[in-house]
């Protein structure tokens, strides 16, 4: 981006407001994209006003990064008592007897004794909403790259892995491959050569925005964890692949860069080591298929972002042919608590063969919607109902769909199933990035399994034809069904080419394009049946196709 | 390709730095591409940085600029586009004045996304990814903008306006328009 | 290189270390379904026909991408795979255009010798149609774009061997296509050498030279590992 990479990530209307002395309360704004799509610049600039209008010397005024419950916002948190403020207005009057209530701590919600907030358990999320997103040092005074210190100074890079391996830790960008695996791979791969840390942050799936929150919220915290993986596997180049869509991520992580080189946590001589870590941010231009590994590289090195078969595994032949090690945002944003508090610390949190804590993007029909984050092994319907407070409007949950376009719906009657990468699978679906959508009986599943066929179609990179054609063939399909123009032929034919999709595409999108075909098939083939041999949709959401058409769609 | 001015060519020259490419035009935002260039060492991997700086100073990427990437990066004129044409960021067609972005992702989608496509489309009488005949308004949709709690989103002139209606959408994208 | 052993539908062979299974097999006189292969062409594993059972494997591996490794057991047809390449053929002819009575390149259309060999004789799923249009502008040589099958054979085979790097895909899903240059009529193609490499490697009538008759058909000369030969003397 042309713009001068040390820029101010926003045109700052007015500085944060940091008492000397005392303070009875600070007022922590939210400035992650959902309050400030909400207005939240605006909260802030007058509350600091009013503060200093009022001539008051022990209250605060901060920006900070997700306070979670996005559809609520603009949100204030008040960490002195606890208290969470939301839908906060921009009204002079209001703010003012706002301040008084942040000073003698009343009003808002109690945060520790609400629903939405005492469920979760915060590894990844820990800083989040408490430090500044825009400065480093508010970041390292909250014991920030403590931990990166630790490890170039007091651990093997060999020590660091095992730390990593002891958590248990899997890859939170859909896969869950073991991380310690993956690092100790790279470790071992191409000697002494080159070797790159790829930040995976293109967060493609629709309907997900943790890895956008997490870099918005605390950019600092993905950074060290990239610049501990740069040590431990020997490298001494980084990327991250951040999409288009983000401009505030891209912004705040080029300054976020900018300033913990500045302060001798990035670049050359890393704490004073002879350790160096050099980043940069190479951005996405729309392609959702870059988040396939391959494709990521493919176009971090300026090429059309087509997979490739692997093996070769991008951790023996990755960016421009050497060793590379690509995780997700959250993944490298688990790490620096892991070092700080130990491998043995994280894996006793969560269940069966998933250890830690998962965000999610919890959205949809959901009366709280926004950014979670929970201990492995709870159960969807805790998620749903005690975190999420339930489906509004007085509807009925129907299904909750994790893993975005590779992922599939879970039916009501399953919620008790624990979250953890097995379940899901067996279950039919993924954990994918951590998108979770909840839906309502006015939701029609065959028309959600069209919606995602639409969407993998039109990402389909076009290189290998499984996907290409045979996205194009079951969208087509999945049409006729829902305009009530299939028969049960053209259903036994979806399913026949889906198999194959799945089995024969070249990448991840193609093998996982039929999913959500198939987990809606297997939880809701009466309503595929209801639109085919009574063109109806139970749901009321498709509209059939006049019957004179009726068979002669071919 | 038009040739540039010995002019031209003589103001960027920068000593030391081989000079590239004769710029299109002699339009002063070439310099600014050239520095782009430069800085990411007028490498091949370089193309889709490129092409970004080049959107933003330029709108849209026009054959003129393709083939001027394409030779300063030393990359054939067939993959530049290849790639120019792969990303649906890239626009190869000057865009209205303004830009209305619908999200069609999941959350959106269920939340009412077609209906607000719909009207916006009736409204305006342009398809998705088309601009209106007097060049005012593009109207483009998005896969999940990330502001999936505020569904339905869209973002005109990049403000994001959650929970629309597409009764209330409509009439304020028609005061854009 | 090192000798690896290996079982292909139930026959023991040897190949060397690094090589793709569907080399050895073909070494051996198995046949393997191809179309985006091309000896001779870097592999793209894209049109998934060669795909065979490995033992141990999770899912039907790309035979031109996938090395030999001792032991492995490798089983090039099964009812599965047949129907899996079947169903990829007959995406390939609906995707377009292919109206074979019509073709340059009847009989001499590796597109429809796969069909045949495969047994086919009707397709159900509808054809898609699209009009992809047709340049002509180049003295010697068209391109009918709805007969191409996006193997990319031509656009490597100018890359990798003429050195032009005239062609290369541009969009991506259903409105991916063959350009040269930047879309610029073949032509009126700068970088076009007019060798007619791509005419030779393209396995259906997409590529044509002009003035043939449609009963001559496409000449076929298997001249690329030739030319291979030639670029590694050089
Ligand atoms: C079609 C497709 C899209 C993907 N999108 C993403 C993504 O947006 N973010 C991500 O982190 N991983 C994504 N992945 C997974 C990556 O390929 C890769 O497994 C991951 O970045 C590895 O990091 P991890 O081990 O930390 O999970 C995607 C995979 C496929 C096949
Ligand atoms: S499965 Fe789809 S996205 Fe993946 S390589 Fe094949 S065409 Fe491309
Ligand atoms: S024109 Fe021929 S060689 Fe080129 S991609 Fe199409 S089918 Fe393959
Ligand atoms: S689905 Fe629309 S913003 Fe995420
Ligand atoms: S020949 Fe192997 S995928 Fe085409």
């Amino acid at each position: 981006m042309p713009e001068p990479d040390d820029a101010p990530a926003r045109a700052r209307h007015h500085e944060p407001v940091l008492p000397e002395g005392p303070v009875r309360a600070t007022a922590n704004v939210c400035h992650a994209a959902g309050c400030l799509s909400l207005g939240s610049d605006l909260v802030f600039d007058r509350l600091c006003e009013r503060v200093e209008a009022s001539g008051t010397d022990d209250v605060g005024v901060r920006r900070v990064g997700c306070l979670g419950l996005c559809a609520q916002g603009p949100l204030v948190k008040v960490p002195e008592h606890d208290r969470l403020y939301a839908k906060v207005p921009a009204e002079p009057d209001e703010l003012d007897q706002l301040v008084e209530q942040f000073r003698s701590g009343t009003g808002g919600l109690v945060v520790s004794e609400d629903p939405f907030f005492a469920r979760q358990v915060k590894v990844v999320l820990r800083h989040c909403g408490s430090v500044d997103p825009e400065e480093v040092e508010d970041y390292v005074a909250k014991g920030g790259y403590a931990a990166l210190r630790r490890a170039v100074t007091e651990m093997t890079p060999e020590e660091v892995v095992a730390e990593v391996t002891e958590s248990g830790l899997r890859g939170r960008g859909g896969a869950g491959y073991p991380t310690g695996l993956k690092w100790a791979t790279v470790a071992k791969s191409g000697e002494g050569g080159h070797k790159y840390v790829v930040c995976n942050a293109d967060e493609g799936d629709p309907g997900a925005f943790m890895d956008r929150s997490v870099l918005e919220s605390c950019p600092q915290q993905v950074l060290e964890g990239m610049a501990i993986a740069a040590y431990a596997v020997g490298a001494n180049e980084g990327y991250v692949y951040v999409r288009a869509e983000y401009p505030l991520t891209v912004r705040r992580l080029n300054s976020a860069i900018r300033q913990a080189e500045r302060a001798g946590l990035l670049g050359t001589a890393i704490a004073d080591t002879s350790f160096s870590f050099h980043l940069e941010v190479r951005i996405g231009a729309g392609a959702f298929v870059c988040g396939e590994e391959t494709a990521l590289l493919a176009s971090i090195e300026g090429r059309r972002g087509t997979p490739r078969p692997r093996p070769p595994y991008p951790a023996a032949a990755g960016l421009f042919g050497e060793p590379t090690l690509i995780n997700n945002v959250e993944t490298f944003a688990s790490i620096s608590a892991i070092i700080e508090r130990g491998g043995r610390w994280y894996a006793a949190i969560g269940a069966n063969k998933s250890r830690g804590t998962k965000v999610f993007a919890l959205a949809g029909a959901v009366e709280r919607t926004g950014l979670i984050e929970v201990p492995m092994g709870l159960s969807l319907r805790q998620i749903v109902f005690e975190i999420g407070g339930g489906v509004p409007g007085g509807h009925r949950c129907k299904a909750v769909q994790t893993g975005g376009p590779s992922g599939g719906c879970i039916p009501e009657e399953l919620l008790d199933m624990p979250v953890d990468y097995e379940s899901l699978v067996s279950a039919g679906s993924i954990m994918g990035s951590g998108g979770m959508i909840v839906m309502d009986e006015t939701t029609c599943m065959v028309d959600v399994a069209r919606y995602f066929m639409d969407f993998c179609r039109e990402e389909s990179c076009s290189r290998c034809v499984p996907c290409r054609a045979g996205t194009v063939q079951m969208h087509r399909l999945l049409d006729r069904i829902c305009s009530g123009l299939a028969t049960r032929a053209d259903l036994e034919r979806l399913e026949r080419l889906a198999a194959m999709v799945q089995r024969a595409s070249l990448c991840g999108l193609g093998q996982g394009a039929p999913s959500t075909v198939f987990s809606t098939l297997r939880y809701f083939k009466d309503e595929y049946l209801a639109h085919i041999d009574h063109r109806t949709c139970p749901a009321g959401v498709c509209e059939m196709a006049p019957f004179e058409m009726a068979g002669s769609g071919r | 390709m038009t040739s540039a001015t010995a002019d031209a060519v003589g103001a960027r020259g920068t000593p030391g730095v081989p000079a590239g490419p004769a710029h299109p035009s002699e339009d002063r935002r070439w310099r600014q591409v050239d520095v782009r260039i430069r800085r990411l060492g007028a490498r091949p991997d370089g193309l889709i940085e490129v092409l970004h700086t080049l959107q933003q100073l330029f709108g849209y990427l026009d054959d003129d600029a393709l083939a001027y990437v394409s030779e300063a990066l030393g990359v054939p004129p067939s993959q530049v586009m290849g790639v120019a044409t792969f990303y649906s960021f890239f626009v190869l067609k000057p865009q209205g004045a303004h830009t209305c972005v619908v999200c069609t992702g999941t959350a959106c989608y269920l939340n009412g996304a077609k209906a607000i496509l719909r009207a916006l489309r009736e409204a305006l009488g342009v398809e998705v990814g088309g601009t209106t005949a007097d060049a005012s308004l593009s109207l483009l949709g998005a896969r999940c903008l990330g502001a999936c709690s505020q569904a339905p989103a869209v973002v005109l002139d990049g403000e994001v306006h959650g929970k629309v209606l597409a009764e209330e959408i409509t009439a304020l994208v028609a005061s854009h328009a | 290189m090192s000798v690896v052993t290996l079982v292909i539908d139930g026959h023991d062979v040897a190949g060397q270390s690094g090589q793709s299974i569907l080399s050895v097999a073909r070494e051996h006189g198995i046949a393997i379904p191809t179309l985006c292969h091309l000896d001779g062409l870097s592999e793209v594993g894209a049109c998934r026909l060669c795909m065979v059972e490995v033992r141990g494997a999770r899912r039907p591996l790309a035979a031109c991408v996938t090395e030999v490794q001792e032991h492995m057991e490798v089983t090039t047809t099964t009812d599965e795979l047949t129907d899996y390449r079947r169903q990829i053929i007959e995406l390939l002819f609906t995707e377009r255009n292919h109206v074979c009575a019509v073709c340059i390149a009847n009989r001499h259309c590796e597109l429809q010798d796969l069909a045949k060999a495969l047994g086919m004789t009707h397709f159900d799923l509808p054809a898609l149609n699209p009009s992809a249009g047709v340049d002509a502008s180049h003295e010697r040589f068209g391109i009918d774009h709805n007969r191409c099958v996006l193997c990319t054979r031509c656009v490597r085979v100018c890359a990798e061997i003429e050195g032009a790097h005239t062609w290369d895909v541009r969009g991506r899903a259903s409105e991916a296509r063959v350009i040269t240059d930047l879309g610029t009529p073949w032509g009126e193609s700068p970088t076009c050498t007019s060798c007619g490499k791509c005419v030779q490697v393209c396995p259906t009538g997409a590529l044509f030279e002009k003035g043939r008759a449609v009963a001559e058909g496409k000449e076929r000369r298997p001249y690329v590992p030739f030319l291979v030969a030639r670029n590694r003397r050089s």
